[in-house]
């Protein structure tokens, strides 16, 4: 056999130059970990032949933590110390815990702020060191598998996660020692797979929708390289949506309340489950539900009931698949071809409504459980160094656009969603106030008008600025977003160069509910938000004229008549009056007013300022 | 690989430094740009070079964008002739052009009043493609004529227009979503 080894062209002959890398999809319900061997890139599986591995962790009495299927033994034995997804809580804030409270029913240590902590008889437990522990237990099955230590890894995670649930996903990999070559978005390490495998140039739509996330890419793919055009999703939808309306039917047809215990719950949403893949293949199920103890009620439900069910649903993926193809500038007849991913798009009734939408039938050819580790895989081969020569490369977006606030809680996109990474956009800001020696950034992502409505992602000052005129000063903010789709910020006072800069690791991050509520309300709510921003451009403004106008008074008061300093105090009285309401139209005409009143007092200012720059010279010189 | 960032964005494609582009050849100077100084092709390389590695590709990413984009590359070739336009400080004047804008707006406001909607906001949507296109084969004429007053007008014309596009975005967006439920 050694005598029939042919390298690669430009690859090394010597083996001990091959470093052993992996693609890890850490998901939600299940995890896998691939790699590339003698040039084709598998998942491996566990002694037992098992491809999959559960997400979950279990904390015993003794020993260390159990992770995967043995873990998932004692959900129903030991719920308290036995943790699943945790995906779910990455990046989050203790605040952000009861959006997803209803999905895990853990016993959470009451704190302020901050990353939540999970009580376990073997202490308390961070989400980041729960995907530490799963991610271990990837890499020792890799390892065993492989014969070596590893030298790197790619991860992937959903497109739409935010810059603290990727950090989040960092650190748990330094917690189980893999070195992260690069995060890599879900759907593009699909549409490697895909790409590679079939060699296919053009424009592709990757519909990757799991039992709890929805993500659609649109890429270009030409000669090795994968463009990302536009990512877009809806991060609360996935098949277990479709559960949740098949089980609300059923309780419907069959006369049970709402309010039934959680045991009978449970089992109504297996239920539910367990029709949508028995419809999946035949076009009637018939089901048999627990009303009570001792009494049940027999029925029958039909595909197309079910599809009445789930459209609504399926309607929300539509949307967003719009909505990326106009961010990407495509037509539906554009794209070559649609690949599907994830366990949800097993359902006949997805791939019929999506092959419709773009028109054209969906690539099922790859396994959708696979296809992203896989893809991960084959991106971890190449970082690794392993195939010189190969001009493969990715180039991805941002899916939710960074901003900054300004005056007024108002946000200002410095770099909006979609935008090819990476990627480093400045801003320059001013003063406000004359002598004013600092300045508070506050950094946020999200598509909404005001700050209230977007996610924080950290807050810091830049100070040590001289004193100078308010809008002497010149700050100049940067930011720039790495290739994992990481922000740092700086700021910078351009005129005496005073700096200041972070990377960007706030404590929590978004949640995926609020991530979705952020985009539908950012349409939603457009005209409220209009009329919100301009009143708060108002109110700045108004703010703005009252101080200039208070400083000149200070100064140059007595160049104004009783009468014309009377006029002009009850104008800006009427100002201070509209300034505290909320109609921006009235604020407007109070400016206007206090503008008109005072414009012989600015026209004297003026003369004054005028004649004392020129007293002491001669007129010739201004000639 | 050292990037030369005095060079315009036009040189660092080794494009023309014209209004019109060919997108092809942009788009494959880009990659080939890419794909020499992409941070990924430097996963063993020390922090140093990985960091020199972001900036080189945010710069080209950034020129990319600016060179892709008719109303950027408009601003951008305005700015290297030293005619740089202030959107913030800056507008258009042209009381006919302004009269024409207002119409406009007041044509997309009335969209949801039509019969159909999505049908009304589409044929007035490709109205102001057209008349964006129209404003760009102006732009080019002055521009190429070195008329830079007129070139700038021009541009001061196309926020306004970026300015519509947008609101046109938003309304089919809200109307999908009514029709979707």
């Amino acid at each position: 056999m050694a005598l029939l080894q042919i390298s690669e062209p430009g690859m090394s002959p010597d083996p001990h130059q091959h470093r052993l890398a992996v693609g890890i999809d850490l998901g939600t319900t299940n995890s896998l970990v691939a790699t590339v061997r003698n040039g084709v890139a598998e998942t491996l599986p566990d002694e037992k032949g098992r491809h999959l591995m559960p997400s979950v962790v279990h904390y015993p009495d003794q020993g260390p933590p159990q992770v995967g299927q043995e873990a998932r033994g004692y959900s129903a034995l030991d719920p308290l110390n036995t943790l699943s997804s945790v995906k779910r809580l990455m990046g989050r804030g203790v605040g952000d815990l009861k959006t997803v409270a209803g999905h895990i029913p853990y016993d959470f240590v009451p704190g302020d702020g901050g990353v939540p902590r999970i009580r376990t008889r073997q202490g308390d437990v961070t989400p980041v060191e729960v995907s530490g522990e799963i991610l271990k237990a990837l890499r020792a099955r890799a390892e065993a598998s492989l014969g070596g230590d590893l030298e790197g890894a790619v991860i992937t995670v959903p497109a739409y996660f935010d810059d603290a649930q990727r950090q989040a996903t960092k650190d748990a990999a330094r917690l189980a020692g893999l070195n992260v070559y690069r995060l890599l978005n879900e759907p593009t390490a699909a549409a490697i797979a895909y790409g590679l495998d079939k060699g296919q140039e053009g424009v592709i739509a990757v519909f990757d929708l799991g039992g709890g996330t929805f993500d659609v890419s649109i890429l270009r793919l030409n000669k090795g390289v994968f463009e990302v055009l536009a990512t877009g999703g809806d991060s609360a939808l996935g098949g277990d949506d479709f559960d949740r309306a098949i089980a609300g039917w059923m309780m419907q047809e069959a006369g049970i309340e709402g309010d039934t215990g959680h045991h009978r719950m449970r089992q109504i949403m297996m239920d539910a489950c367990a029709v949508k893949e028995a419809l999946s293949e035949r076009d009637e199920a018939r089901l048999k539900v627990a009303v009570s103890d001792s009494d049940y009620w027999s029925g029958c439900i039909t595909c197309e009931q079910m599809n009445c069910l789930i459209d609504p649903l399926i309607n929300k993926t539509l949307a967003a698949c719009r909505r990326a193809m106009r961010d990407a500038k495509v037509k539906p007849e554009e794209i070559l071809d649609v690949v599907m991913v994830g366990g949800s798009t097993r359902v006949p009734r997805v791939r019929e409504r999506v092959g419709e939408f773009f028109g054209r039938t969906p690539r099922l050819d790859i396994d959708p459980d696979k296809v992203v580790a896989v893809g991960a895989a084959l991106q971890a081969d190449i970082l690794a160094g392993n195939k010189p020569g190969d001009d493969m490369l990715l180039l991805d977006v941002i899916p939710l656009s960074l901003g900054i606030e300004t005056m007024g809680g108002l946000v200002e996109h410095i770099i909006p969603r979609n935008t090819t990474i990476p990627v480093s956009r400045a801003q320059e800001f001013t003063t406000f106030k004359d002598g004013q020696n600092a300045m508070a950034l506050h950094v946020v992502q999200g598509e909404r008008d005001l700050v209230d409505h977007n996610r924080s992602l950290a807050r810091f000052t830049l100070s040590g600025i001289p004193a100078m005129v308010a809008g002497a000063a010149r700050v100049r903010v940067t930011y720039q977003v790495d290739a994992d789709g990481l922000l740092s910020v700086d700021a910078r006072e351009m005129v005496s160069g005073v700096r200041s800069s972070i990377e960007v690791k706030p404590s929590y991050g978004l949640t995926d509910n609020e991530i979705e509520t952020m985009l539908t309300d950012s349409r939603s709510h457009a005209q409220e938000d209009m009329l919100a921003r301009r009143l708060r451009e108002q109110q700045v403004e108004a703010d703005r004229v009252l101080e200039a106008l208070d400083s000149a008074l200070g100064a140059d008061s007595e160049l104004l008549s009783q009468e014309e300093l009377k006029d002009i105090r009850k104008a800006r009285e009427q100002l201070v009056t509209a300034r505290e309401g909320d109609d921006h139209e009235a604020i407007a005409r109070a400016i206007k007013g206090l503008e008109k009143a005072s414009e012989d007092f600015v026209a004297k200012r003026m003369n004054q300022s005028v004649r004392k720059a020129m007293s002491g010279h001669r007129v010739e010189e201004f000639e | 690989m050292d990037l030369d960032f005095s060079r315009n964005y036009f040189e660092l494609f080794g494009l023309p430094q014209r209004f019109r582009v060919d997108q092809q050849a942009l788009m494959s100077a880009y990659r080939e740009l890419q794909s020499a100084l992409h941070p990924d092709r430097f996963a063993h390389s020390d922090d140093q070079a990985r960091r020199l590695a972001v900036q080189g590709a945010s710069h080209v990413n950034e020129a990319y964008a600016t060179l892709k984009d008719d109303g950027l590359r408009a601003r951008y070739l305005l700015g290297l002739k030293g005619a740089g336009v202030d959107v913030e400080k800056e507008s258009a004047h042209d009381p006919q052009f302004l009269l024409e804008q207002m119409e406009l707006r007041e044509a997309l406001e009335e969209v949801d009043q039509a019969a159909d909607p999505l049908a009304a906001l589409d044929a007035l949507s490709s109205d102001i493609e057209t008349r964006y296109t129209q404003m760009l084969d102006a732009f080019e004429a002055a521009f190429e004529a070195n008329d830079l007053e007129a070139a700038r007008q021009e541009v001061l014309k196309l926020r306004f227009f970026d300015r519509l596009r947008e609101e046109v975005a938003r309304i089919s967006e809200r109307l999908e979503d009514q029709l979707l439920g």
